[in-house]
């Protein structure tokens, strides 16, 4: 075997893995913080993805040449709004639902997500869509190489990879070390003790929304101006990818989401490029279903002892 | 009111912000055409919406509280209409019958469809609706049935008559097997699960191109009648049904004839449906939904009580996908995408969850109402999501909610009184 082969394979199996993790992270707070699947988060990252391209298109149209100034400010646009969406999700369709039966949050979920995705095919039509390339450029090692014996990065590889790791820095910063986390923290562990003793309980369940549907905006953006084209239905099986790494990372833990992403990501990688890519899709969910079926705790997570 | 002005404002002003970007900016090409009225529109709808939505919602509150009382008269007042539910049924099938004669070819086929909607809404009922188990995944039992008798005859000749019951059987087996492992888990597991499941056939099918013929699907023949088959000349020394019976030949007799067997199987499906919803095992399947550890210390055990609603609901699914092979004569992977499954759960859903009659107006709603409003075409989806939504916010039970089968002491109602002893009081 190819040893370069093997390590470009690591390579793009990485990358992959950390927009999986970026968005895992959305699945694992919710489903920490209130024990439900967010069907509708594979939307949210969709939305996202569809508002990278109208940001860069309005910058176009202001004429903002700046390539820092149109990345940031798309960014914090898109991060901005997305969270909008989730936080409106959550607030519309799950809130109500706190105290009713256990489907119903999650039929809710579904048919938020039918929502959403018949809501951007309305509006903006079902072809195809695309963003221009921004970033183009190569890493090559070893750089003085002739026949196909390297490894190649893509500035914008290296830029998702380094942003996946800061934006989930950050997370973890504000989960652990602020006031604010430590709310998280507290109604994840006892949402009702955590109430009685002054945690705005319902505030904090939407921050948990917000900073979801924000993850899943910088992996929006990051994929779509690497892959350049994206439709209505990506945000299905982004969703569903990004589950499986939640619950491969144990679901619950943030740190157990992103090792999830890298493992799924790495995994599906070297199954595309060793044995199928046909089936990689095939191989993902099987990894899901075989993981949900004999450690459904994940690599990371506790086992979840049910109370009466 | 200044409070509720406030927050109608607030409301209205996320609405503006949500809509502007994504229905105010159309993206084209590399470009941007702006819509500015829609954004003002959406959210002006949303702004004004909202006064009546809020009365709605805090009406239905305090009547959901005081519903308790409603019931109790309605109920006493039952067994002077059981002669209603009786007529009921032999209208509902008076009408069935006469159906294809008053429909032309399209709308009988429209019907059929219906009709196998209501099948597979039946299914997905006892799984979702009775025993409370979110099966995301339910397609892939109705491609096993429909696979199985397109495979089935592509390969071994296999009749549609022996691939009914091998399709349900089989698709009952895929259910167990998938079923057995997961349900042991936490109950939102199983939803992702079978949805994984359902993509993991698709792409199966979409991809063994050898054995399935891929995206290309592979057809299958109409059902005979005895031996008797339903075309013009029959192949191979086989007897036309026209000839047989002297009559003269009429392409409309397939399609009746395949309406009327679907009528049939979903009577007895109705029927069984009844009469198991009434058994022991219907009773656990719906005390286990409602509460499962209050289930389990009475010993039941909730592996083998769910596995049997999953199973049985993935044989129904199997039978439907049979008949949906036979109705359109060719099966490909594009029948069975995730949308189908959300389809079939919006039937159960938006019929009342457990109900039964529920199921057959939605399934028909929702399969004729799209036939004959396809200038909205566009919009159905969305209807369909908005609609489920809804729902759970409404009733998230299910219809029925307060209908269970109850034991009533006889001396109480002669008396007058409502049976005060076995009321469901939630």
């Amino acid at each position: 075997m190819d040893l370069y082969i093997l390590a470009q394979q690591w390579v793009n199996g990485l990358v992959l893995g950390s927009t999986y993790g970026l968005i895992a992270v959305g699945y694992t707070m919710v489903y920490g913080i209130i024990g439900m699947i967010n069907f509708a988060h594979g939307e949210i990252y969709m939305i996202a993805a569809y508002l990278t391209a109208i940001f860069l298109a309005l910058f176009g149209l202001l004429g903002i040449q700046s390539l820092p100034v149109v990345l940031l400010g798309v960014l914090l646009l898109t991060v901005f709004f997305t969270a909008l969406y989730g936080w409106s999700v959550e607030r519309v369709a799950y809130r109500p639902l706190r105290h009713s039966t256990r489907l119903a949050p999650l039929i809710s979920a579904i048919g938020i997500s039918l929502i959403l995705q018949n809501y951007i095919r309305i509006s903006q039509g079902a072809r195809n869509q695309g963003v221009p390339p921004l970033l183009d450029g190569v890493f090559r090692f070893p750089s003085d190489s002739l026949d196909q014996r390297f490894i190649q990065i893509t500035y914008l590889q290296s830029l998702i990879v380094v942003v996946a790791l800061l934006s989930m820095a950050l997370l973890t910063w504000i989960i652990q070390r602020t006031a604010l986390g430590r709310a998280c923290r507290a109604t994840q562990q006892d949402r009702v003790m955590a109430n009685l003793l002054g945690v705005h309980t319902d505030r904090v369940i939407s921050l948990v929304f917000v900073m979801g549907a924000a993850m899943a905006a910088v992996a929006g953006l990051l994929v779509t101006l690497n892959y350049g084209s994206f439709d209505f239905y990506v945000g299905f099986l982004m969703g569903i990818k990004a589950f499986t790494a939640a619950v491969l990372g144990g679901i619950g833990s943030l740190p157990g989401a992103m090792l999830g992403g890298v493992v799924l990501g790495l995994a599906e990688s070297f199954f595309a490029g060793f044995v199928n890519s046909d089936y990689k899709d095939v191989f993902a969910f099987s990894i899901l279903i075989l993981f949900l079926v004999f450690r459904p705790n994940g690599l990371l997570g506790v086992p979840e002892v049910e109370k009466v | 009111m200044g409070h509720s002005w406030r927050t109608a404002c607030w409301v209205g002003l996320v609405a503006l912000l949500l809509f502007v970007p994504i229905t105010g900016l159309v993206l084209s090409g590399y470009g941007l055409q702006l819509h500015w009225q829609r954004p003002l529109w959406l959210a002006g709808a949303v702004f004004l919406g909202y006064w009546p939505f809020v009365w709605l919602w805090n009406r239905w509150r305090s009547g959901s509280q005081s519903s308790s009382r409603t019931a109790q008269s309605g109920h006493a007042a039952r067994p002077g209409r059981a002669w209603q539910r009786p007529l009921g049924i032999a209208l509902a099938l008076l009408l069935a019958l006469l159906l294809p004669f008053l429909l032309g070819k399209y709308g009988l086929g429209v019907v059929t469809l219906a009709l196998i909607y209501i099948l597979l809404g039946l299914g997905l009922n006892i799984v979702v609706g009775l025993a409370g188990l979110l099966d995301l995944g339910f397609v892939a039992f109705y491609a096993v049935g429909a696979y199985t008798y397109a495979l089935g005859y592509h390969y071994f000749h296999m009749s549609f008559w022996l691939a009914l019951p091998l399709g349900a059987l089989l698709a009952a087996c895929f259910g167990m097997v998938l079923g057995f492992p997961v349900l042991r888990l936490h109950g939102d597991y199983l939803a992702i699960v079978t949805l994984g499941f359902g993509e993991i056939i698709r792409l199966i099918l979409n991809n063994w191109v050898s054995l399935t013929g891929g995206p290309n699907g592979v057809s299958a023949p109409f059902p005979t009648l005895f031996g008797l088959e339903f075309s013009r000349r029959a192949k191979q020394g086989g007897v036309p049904l026209h000839e047989f019976l002297g009559i003269d030949y009429s392409a409309d007799h397939r399609a009746i004839f395949l309406y009327l067997l679907l009528v049939l199987v979903v009577c007895t499906m109705i029927y069984i449906l009844v009469r198991l919803k009434r058994m022991p095992i219907g009773r656990t399947w719906e005390a286990l939904r409602e509460n499962e550890i209050a289930c389990r210390s009475l010993g039941i055990n909730h592996v083998t009580v769910k596995l049997s609603a999953f199973g049985l609901g993935a044989l129904v699914g199997g039978l439907g996908g049979v008949f949906f092979a036979a109705l359109q004569g060719f099966v490909n992977p594009t029948s069975f995408t995730f949308f189908e499954s959300a389809h079939i759960l919006a039937i159960v859903v938006l019929g009342g969850m457990g109900s039964t009659t529920g199921v057959i107006v939605a399934a028909l709603f929702l399969t004729v109402l799209p036939e004959m409003l396809r200038d909205f075409a566009d919009y159905r989806v969305l209807t369909v999501g908005i609609a489920m939504v809804l729902m759970m916010l409404w009733r998230p039970r299910g219809l029925r909610q307060r209908r269970r089968p109850v034991f009533q002491i006889p001396t109480a109602v002669a008396s007058g009184q409502a049976g005060v002893g076995g009321r469901d009081d939630r």
